[in-house]
């Protein structure tokens, strides 16, 4: 099988990759860079939980080919905390209980942090708007949208 | 499927080469704009490509421009969703192209995918292409070593998947006329899964407090997109009521011939259209009288 040589910038980092064009950015993460944060869900682009920033906007890591991000930046939930600390976003997402199972938690906050990125002081409406498409199938979103507004107010602050 | 089926990316930097890469693999080789719903395809294994070739290095192809002395926008076809929900011009210009752009899909998809990926792709279940079917005076650019082309979207969309472009084109460009004084356009649509489930765009221009002239097209629910014509007629000349409304929209709903499908039963998605076909000339008639 061709396989091309794949440079891009992860989390802060440069990386290296052999890859076959044909192979999605998610299993480039989860498979050759060990980032096992970025969850396999439906690979279809359609329940979020794979959420990562591409060059700062948020993808769908299942629907973008390894191909494609040559020479750019991603950022992944493991790219989000700083010296030991917590990102707000993960601070307030626990701090709520936005979390069951977890396994739609790291696209719910890259998702969220793609928002706040763009929009520091979103409305619940425009949160709403922003997660549409991160499906949570053990709860609710009521906690998400509360943990997403409570860290905004945060971040504003700072 | 970890891996899709081997394949190589062709990546073309001129209309010249894209044309070039087209003629020689015909339809062996894919064009591969955002990819959403062509990856999709593959890997599901219902469709396989030796050769995709990545349009997006052409130049001035996700351009978004506005000429003033025609009225016309013209979006280039490699432009994003997200691209167009958030230009400028297009928020100044045709603020119902923005907002229809906003209700595609989720902002991850919206970030990847393009316009003339969604329409080339022709999924039954899309937003602007029902939008576009009504849109009075839209044309869609088609370019080959050949030449160029316009189409109208009634004679674009053929059938399910299935478009005039022909093996040799690609789409290169979506002209759009902003809409006329006393013109108001509107675009309402029902969705349980991904894809919408039913969805009507209606446009309404109004002369003497009467309507003039008027478009709907119901998509979603059948093949392609179509016209409501028989409801367009009940409207022209009356007066912009909620009685007329709800007449045309039942003669809209009658119209329709909706397949039984996951995402409903027939008869629910007739009652769909009606009620979206009645909030949309609802809406398209405000708007069209507070357009001055």
């Amino acid at each position: 099988m061709n396989t091309m040589k794949i440079n891009l910038i992860v989390n802060g980092q440069s990386r290296s990759v052999e890859a076959p064009p044909g192979k999605t950015l998610l299993y480039l993460l989860r498979d050759d860079l060990d980032l096992l944060g970025t969850k396999d869900g439906c690979r279809e682009g359609e329940c979020g939980a794979c959420t990562v920033l591409l060059d700062g906007e948020p993808v769908n890591a299942c629907l973008v080919l390894a191909g494609q991000v040559d020479g750019r930046e991603v950022v992944t939930i493991e790219g989000l905390s700083q010296n030991g600390h917590l990102h707000p976003l993960q601070r307030h997402f626990v701090e709520a209980g936005a979390v069951q199972c977890g396994f739609c938690t790291p696209g719910l906050i890259m998702s969220s942090a793609a928002l706040l990125e763009q929009n520091p002081q979103p409305t619940e409406e425009q949160i709403r708007h922003a997660l549409v498409g991160n499906l949570c199938r053990c709860t609710g979103y009521t906690k998400v949208f509360e943990a997403v507004q409570h860290a905004a107010e945060e971040v504003d602050r700072d | 499927m970890r891996t899709l089926t081997p394949f190589s990316i062709l990546a073309p930097t001129t209309l010249q080469d894209s044309f070039q890469h087209i003629e020689e693999h015909g339809w062996n080789a894919a064009l591969y704009a955002g990819g959403t719903e062509l990856l999709l395809t593959m890997r599901s294994g219902l469709a396989s490509f030796p050769y995709l070739i990545d349009i997006k290095k052409i130049p001035q192809f996700d351009e978004i421009s506005f000429n003033k002395d025609e009225g016309m926008l013209t979006i280039g076809a490699g432009a994003t969703h997200r691209s167009i929900e958030t230009s400028p011009l297009v928020l100044e210009q045709l603020p119902l192209l923005a907002e229809v752009e906003s209700m595609v899909a989720n902002i991850r998809v919206r970030t990847v995918g393009t316009i003339g990926g969604n329409l080339c792709f022709a999924d039954p279940h899309s937003d602007p292409a029902t939008l576009f079917m009504a849109w009075a005076g839209t044309t869609f650019e088609l370019v080959s070593s050949a030449g160029v082309r316009q189409i109208a979207p009634d004679e674009f969309f053929v059938d399910l998947f299935t478009t005039a472009r022909a093996e040799n084109e690609l789409m290169s460009k979506i002209h759009l006329p902003i809409l006329g004084k006393r013109m108001g356009g509107a675009y309402k649509k029902f969705v349980t899964l991904e894809r919408p489930t039913a969805n009507v765009a209606a446009f309404l221009g109004l002369a003497n407090g009467k309507i003039d002239s008027a478009r709907i097209a119901v998509g979603s629910v059948g093949p392609i997109p179509v016209r409501a014509i028989d409801a367009e007629g009940t409207l022209l000349g009356g007066f912009p009521d909620e009685k007329l409304f709800e007449r045309a929209a039942e003669t809209a709903a009658e119209a329709t011939d909706p397949v039984d499908d996951v995402y409903g039963s027939k008869e629910y998605k007739k009652q769909i259209v009606r009620v979206l076909t009645r909030r949309a000339l609802k809406q398209a008639a405000t708007r069209a009288d507070r357009s001055q």
